[in-house]
């Protein structure tokens, strides 16, 4: 009976003394996975706007309907997003907008820290998704 | 007239000081306990607050403090007050009789290490050891709460069931020194330390011990996991940091306990008495909080069979053998 006792002494001290395993988050990073779903982008085109097409697939796919679309269309005939909004507050980081992208426009990010004083700043505007990782990685 | 005058302007001071050392000294060690509790599990422990996480007690404490006040409606109010309060001052009041150093010359005067070195120190000890079970007793029978009642008479049954046979196990010390006298029993450890007489008696002081101060394989009145913290579930802010304050104050006085009556005491080579007494504490303290990293909160009636039918008898047999040797010798 005393010897099990002794044993897990033992066991903790050494425990003790080893190095913790800690990562002491704002300092440290944990690397992310390849496949990490993060905040989404949109993907620029040469003229730094959007590749969008406004198919709507991505407002079609969207499990949770955190895409909010309004199709508008150019001169030329080509149709483009006039609004683009997603609810990140809704949006459940499934990645099927990304999959369904014909023209690969939306993708997601590796962005995690995603910290805002009020609601309205969760909202992701077109503006928003084109500068989300503008000056970081 | 002057030496009463003098004898009361040194107590006072040596009141002050003890107090003010045993409170730092409390306020640490629930930073060391966390510190050390995250080591054992392969953490780090809390250590953004200031340097180290030196900082951390003052944050406790102002959290403590700033908190809302709870009484709550069915509680018995007066003695709900009163609770934490005895226990508290019960654990402080242990320490007055625990000598901390030998004697010391200060302006010509012999001063002796020690608050009041009265001649039954230890029934002093265990006397006020009892009071301080009465403040959690009350406390968890006054809120008003069935997990609280549920603690109290936990804490009470435990109580009876260790305080015998911790009695029973000093015994075996109080017949080799042959005074009840904190500072006597010290001095008797000058060639050799209890320990070495009293190995068996030193091991079941601890568990009994660990028993006393309701800490963590014996932490019936408190059970966070079936009676959800038990006696001070009702207790918030102050009144609970008061509990927790009494049962780390506690806690030294148990370590100092086991110095004082198998370690030695303050007596060691080269360094000061008091720096020797403080290191033996923390090296107590520190198995306090290593075993609390180890075992597992026991079942209660193992924890009934385990004082009565081990520890009692053991306890029974040692003060007998004890005895034997040396009435023979």
């Amino acid at each position: 009976m005393i010897i099990p006792l002794l044993k897990g002494l033992w066991l903790t001290l050494r425990r003790t003394f080893s190095r913790p395993i800690t990562v002491q988050y704002p300092e440290e990073r944990k690397p992310l996975s390849p496949r990490w779903r993060g905040i989404h982008y949109f993907e620029k085109d040469a003229s730094g706007e959007t590749t969008c097409v406004a198919c709507g697939l991505c407002v079609a796919i969207c499990p949770s309907r955190c895409i909010y679309l309004e199709i508008g269309e150019r001169t030329d005939g080509t149709r483009y997003p006039m609004r683009y909004e997603i609810d990140e507050l809704r949006c459940i980081f499934c990645g099927y907008c990304q999959e369904a992208c014909p023209v690969n426009a939306i993708k997601l990010g590796k962005g995690y820290e995603y910290v805002k004083y009020s609601r309205q700043d969760f909202t992701l505007t077109k503006e928003k998704l084109l500068s989300m990782y503008e000056g970081k990685e | 007239m002057m030496d009463t005058l003098f004898f009361l302007i040194e107590s006072f001071i040596k009141c002050g000081v003890v107090i003010g050392c045993l409170l730092t000294f409390f306020a640490y060690l629930t930073l060391a306990e966390r510190r050390i509790l995250g080591r054992v599990q392969i953490r780090r422990g809390p250590n953004r607050v200031g340097p180290f996480g030196l900082f951390q007690p003052v944050a406790d404490g102002i959290k403590a403090l700033t908190k809302e006040d709870i009484v709550p409606a069915n509680a018995d109010k007066a003695v709900f007050v009163l609770g934490p309060m005895i226990a508290v001052c019960a654990a402080l009041a242990m320490f007055a009789v625990i000598p901390f150093g030998g004697t010391i010359h200060v302006f010509g005067r012999a001063v002796k290490l020690v608050i009041g070195d009265v001649d039954i120190g230890i029934l002093f000890v265990f006397a006020f050891a009892t009071l301080g079970e009465y403040g959690i007793v009350l406390g968890g029978w006054s809120s008003g709460s069935k997990y609280g009642v549920l603690g109290a008479l936990r804490a009470a049954a435990q109580m009876i069931s260790y305080e015998t046979s911790l009695g029973l196990i000093i015994i075996g010390t109080i017949i080799l020194a042959g005074s009840l006298r904190l500072t006597d029993i010290v001095e008797a450890q000058r060639h050799m330390w209890f320990v070495v007489y009293q190995p068996f008696a030193f091991l079941l002081y601890l568990v009994a011990g660990l028993a006393e101060i309701n800490r963590t394989p014996f932490d019936m009145p408190e059970s966070e996991s079936e009676l959800a913290c038990g006696f001070n579930i009702e207790y918030s802010s102050m009144k609970f940091a008061l509990f927790f304050m009494a049962e780390y104050v506690h806690m030294i006085v148990v370590a100092s306990l086991v110095t004082t009556l198998f370690l030695g005491g303050w007596l060691g080579p080269f360094l000061p008495g008091p720096l020797w007494f403080f290191i033996k504490v923390c090296v107590v303290i520190f198995f306090f909080i290593w075993e609390r990293g180890t075992f597992p909160r026991l079942r209660y009636d193992q924890i009934m069979q385990l004082g009565w039918k081990i520890l009692l008898p053991l306890a029974l047999a040692n003060v007998v053998v004890t005895a034997l040797v040396v009435a023979l010798r």
